[in-house]
């Protein structure tokens, strides 16, 4: 009995790493804290009503954020491991097996659960405030999107722990992802935790594109929108046409691993190819779904610290469309050197070539909203200017790529490695953390402290620059990606040192990034405006943080840049008092326990099924069958919040304003 | 703080400097892509270096604006530059910004195509030598090396004449990977139950580095080797020498290399007949692949213009349709 026990637990566990070990402990010790810590100040009840069961926009935004946070930090650790070791040759700090684990759960938690819910995050908060909206358009929908994202991620994550991490690239090619090849859990865990919470990132799409469709403000036409809601707009259309694929590839290489199906194995008529070429078509539209909501954001932050309007519009939302098609014809620039011969890489070539045309241009635009504007350099600001070089850079290397016979040599090369850490950390990663700083004002009602951001701006920009251009040269120089060492006479040493060295004051840059919110938490310097930084649009005419219902009287909307208009009229017709607003019940969506409790249950459907434990898929499954009959029968749904609440709350928002 | 602050601000020029001179250090060399030796790697680096400039003729000048827009327009006291805060439209420049770019790609586009018929890998390689074959095996974690018109194999090792073409026959026993020599050509994928055919050819005596390009799973990092790139007659000499070996591939021990594990390098005098096909077609339901294009013949993958060896096909015919094992078959 005790043997089987061992055997079971042995199995069950990853043990034998004095690294995961120290990880087992200190998340042990971690969970036992927070247990200590919400019981100790009976913060259960809160937890539960305020967070768990909201379907607030702002909250679930900010949950999103939170988790990504976290994830960069462990995406991050995973990236300096991978660094410590190649910094010198012949290095023997990581086994190849545990270094493969590292870069595929790497991969994966960067782009899906740090990159998506950061965005996610962002649209939630910031999105519904731009055009005037009280909620998403399914508030429900939202809470259970997030919840899936966050059982997903919880599932991917404890891969790490339990079982063992994936191992096979972030994209998990098979056959190597195939049972044959990857015979443990660790590809299981993979598929679930990556279906589970891609299902909710599709729901997200379909309830943003809904919601800037049916719920802007009176008067905002489309061409009235501001640029980071266009930007939402076009990124979840990109979301609705490539989630699908995602969802459908990851289910049929499930089938192969769990039914013994042959839609991608070697033998019995499967074709791995097929699942490189279906995985890519999500993939790439993936790389634009990140990416432009931070040309998004970009815009309004570059407007608003010009002090212009942003330089041409129309051609912003053309060029952001355009792309959104675009992203959808490019994919097999993946693998160019596949042998689809000539004309079909001659295809995919010119298509990827033609996105640098309305990217380019979108910077010339950017360009151009500064020139002959005021420019003043705050944290957001430094990082929407830094993202114009690194960005440029980057989208060259990308041209280069592109062109196929040249690619044949990038491929599989340092040089593809730099590249697109360059457009994805110095694209979306710039992006989003400039949004963080020019939105977090308006999340949580204080500035962060600009001191120390403009620390853990130099530090990240020069570690970037520090840590991957050395690797173009390195790529050049033969040293293709994934490999765990290299031999001494390679010559490859020295460059793979100072790239080290660059991720790590990249680290360095993210830990004065979180040294930066505590300190300003605990300095906390109450924004009482709701507009500090004399902003452009309709989130800047509430106040910070916003109240649940967001707007007390819905904004009529005429102009682009709207709040800035009002402000102009209000600077030029004196101090003549506002008329008082006058309220009406607003009809809110109440909380439902349903979004966690049925994405919990599918967290255990997803674990049933990694350990091919159908003792728990299948009562979980119920579960979730449950939960939808619930919900199906709930329909008290919905409430009002009366007008002398709504007077008192802003009186009390708008008091210490006066 | 204050100190510490000090202290960094320091030190960070100092890394910086340091960082530079490590990169300069090491750049003191061509890098392998940069220093070709063959036709198809050496048309590769003017192609890199052509679209290279066409991307520099947009990269600096906005580069240049950038720094000058910022520069100027930052918000000072007495600052005399202009302010005009609702320009934002100019069909002019919205023209210049969309026409550029667009002109560019065109350029980039046309010698883009021009290059990818031109370096088509199935494409042979001009020669007055006539191409040998060699067959190239990704196997999990090694390369396996077959010439079967000099009848002998090598693991994770290869010898090439010099200004000779060659013509690579590419598959794998195992996940997919992708046979890469910078200093020859571009890389390859290679695929179970695909052939694919990469020409390349060294110009000039030497050793060069090759590797498999794609992760396929845990040692692949040791799946590296050296070409020797030899004049013909030390070639010659070379075979000969293998060919007196004592170590024969059978197809014994081809299953016991094709294992998952890493290899020294070994030179075998012989191996089986038609190994590399018996490879290629293992997957297809009898030998026939005909109406699925994920698994072809061999045939239908190779270059048109390149007859199959006599020998190779036979054996394909065999080994395709009754799946027996050809142990009785041993080198030439």
């Amino acid at each position: 009995m005790l043997d089987k026990i061992q055997e079971f637990a042995s199995e069950f566990f990853v043990t034998g790493d004095p690294l995961i070990l120290g990880a087992q402990v200190s998340i042990a010790i971690a969970m036992v804290a927070i247990v200590f810590v919400l019981t100790y100040f009976r913060k259960w009840v809160w937890l539960w009503r305020e967070w768990l069961t909201t379907v607030d926009h702002k909250r679930i935004g900010i949950m999103y954020i939170i988790c990504s946070i976290l994830m960069l930090f462990r995406g991050g650790v995973d990236a300096l491991l991978m660094r410590l070791q190649l910094a010198v040759p012949n290095a023997e700090f990581l086994h190849p097996e545990h270094y493969n684990q590292i870069f595929t759960t790497h991969g994966v938690i960067m782009i899906l659960f740090m990159a998506m819910p950061l965005m996610f995050g962002l649209f939630n908060v910031i999105m519904p405030l731009q055009i005037g909206a009280r909620d998403v358009a399914y508030p429900f929908l939202n809470a259970l999107s997030f919840w899936l994202f966050f059982f997903g991620a919880m599932l991917f994550n404890v891969s790490f722990i339990i079982g063992g991490s994936p191992d096979a690239g972030w994209l998990a090619y098979p056959p190597l992802s195939g049972l044959e090849h990857s015979p443990g859990v660790g590809q299981n865990f993979y598929i679930w935790g990556i279906q589970i919470s891609g299902i909710g990132s599709l729901a997200t799409g379909i309830n943003f594109i809904v919601t800037i469709l049916k719920m802007r403000a009176p008067g905002m036409t489309l061409m009235k929108m501001p640029m980071f809601t266009w930007s939402v707009f076009s990124s979840c259309i990109i979301i609705i046409f490539a989630f699908p694929i995602l969802t459908v590839t990851l289910a049929l290489l499930f089938l192969d691993r769990f039914l013994g199906a042959h839609f991608f194995t070697l033998d019995g008529g499967g074709n791995p190819m097929m699942y490189i070429n279906l995985i890519w078509m999500w993939g790439h539209p993936e790389v634009y779904i990140v990416i432009l909501p931070a040309f998004g954001i970009f815009s309004e932050i570059v407007a608003t610290f010009s002090k212009k309007t942003l330089f041409g519009y129309k051609s912003m939302v053309f060029a952001m469309l355009i792309i959104s098609v675009l992203s959808f014809f490019t994919w097999v620039h993946h693998f160019f050197t596949m042998g689809s011969g000539a004309d079909v890489n001659v295809f995919f070539a010119i298509t990827t070539m033609a996105i640098a045309i309305p990217t380019g241009a979108k910077v010339f635009n950017w360009l151009f909203t500064m020139y002959r504007g005021r420019i003043k350099f705050t944290t957001p600001m430094l990082w929407t200017i830094a993202f114009i070089p690194c960005f440029v850079i980057g989208g060259m290397t990308g041209v280069l790529l592109s062109v196929a016979p040249a690619d044949f040599q990038f491929h599989n090369s340092y040089f593809l490695i730099a590249h697109f850490h360059q457009v994805l950390i110095g694209g979306v990663a710039f992006g989003y953390f400039a949004g963080l700083y020019y939105w977090w004002p308006k999340m949580f009602g204080f500035k962060l402290n600009e001191h120390l951001g403009k620390w853990a701006f130099w530090l990240w920009n020069i570690g970037f620059y520090v840590c991957f251009m050395p690797q173009y040269f390195l790529g050049l120089d033969g040293m293709t990606r994934r490999v765990s060492t290299y031999d001494f006479d390679m010559g490859w040493g020295s460059l793979n040192m100072v790239s080290t060295v660059g991720g790590f004051l990249m680290g360095i840059g993210f830990i004065f990034q979180v040294w930066q919110i505590a300190y300003s938490i605990k300095h906390h310097e109450k924004d009482v405006t709701g507009d500090p930084w004399d902003g452009r649009t309709l989130e800047w005419s509430i106040p910070s943080p916003a109240p649940v219902y967001n707007f007390a009287v819905t904004p009529h909307v005429e102009h682009v840049d709207d709040w800035w208009e009002t402000k102009q009229k209000r600077a030029a017709a004196g101090a003549a008092k506002e008329p008082r607003p006058v309220y009406e019940p607003i009809h809110m969506p109440k909380n439902s326990a349903i979004p966690f409790v049925k994405s919990a249950l599918w967290f255990f459907v997803g674990f049933g099924f990694v350990w091919d434990w159908m003792w728990m898929a299948i009562p979980a499954l119920i579960g979730v069958g449950i939960c939808m009959l619930a919900r199906s029968f709930t329909y008290d749904d919905d409430y009002y919040i009366q007008v002398d609440e709504i007077e008192r709350t802003e009186a009390a928002l708008r008091g210490v304003k006066a | 703080m204050q100190q510490t602050k000090r202290t960094l601000r320091r030190a960070l020029p100092m890394l910086l400097l340091l960082a530079g001179v490590l990169l300069l250090s090491a750049c003191g060399e061509q890098p392998m892509v940069l220093d070709p030796k063959g036709p198809i790697a050496s048309d590769q680096k003017d192609l890199i270096l052509i679209s290279s400039l066409l991307c520099a003729v947009i990269l600096f000048p906005v580069l240049g604006l950038t720094a000058y827009i910022v520069w100027k327009y930052r918000e000072r006291e007495g600052s005399t530059a202009a302010y005009e805060p609702h320009f934002s439209h100019s069909t002019k420049l919205e023209l210049i910004w969309w026409g550029i770019p667009i002109l560019i790609i065109i350029i980039l586009a046309a010698v883009t195509a021009r290059y990818t018929y031109a370096l088509e890998p199935t494409k042979p390689i001009e020669s007055e030598k006539k191409a040998i074959t060699i067959q190239a095996t990704s196997l999990d974690w090694k390369w396996l090396f077959t010439y079967p018109e000099q009848g002998i194999a090598t693991v994770n090792y290869l010898q090439i004449p010099e200004d000779v073409p060659v013509k690579f026959e590419l598959t794998s026993d195992a996940p997919m990977n992708s046979f890469w020599i910078p200093q020859l050509g571009g890389q390859m994928y290679t695929m179970s139950g695909m052939g694919m055919t990469l020409f390349l050819q060294a110009d000039h005596e030497g050793r060069y580095y090759g590797s498999g390009a794609n992760f396929s799973g845990e040692y692949f990092g040791d799946m590296k080797f050296f070409v020797d790139v030899k004049p013909q007659s030390q070639f010659d000499a070379w075979v000969q020498e293998v060919k007196a070996s004592p170590e024969k591939l059978t197809n014994d021990s081809y299953e016991k290399l094709a294992e998952k594990g890493t290899s020294p390098v070994v030179l075998y005098s012989s191996f089986p007949e038609g190994l590399f096909q018996r490879i290629v077609t293992k997957y297809a339901p009898g030998g026939h692949a005909h109406g699925q294009h994920n698994e072809p013949t061999p045939q239908s993958k190779t270059d048109p213009v390149q007859q199959p060896l006599p020998d190779a096909k036979e054996d394909h015919t065999q080994g395709g349709s009754t799946g027996t094992d050809h142990s009785g078959h041993t080198g030439h």
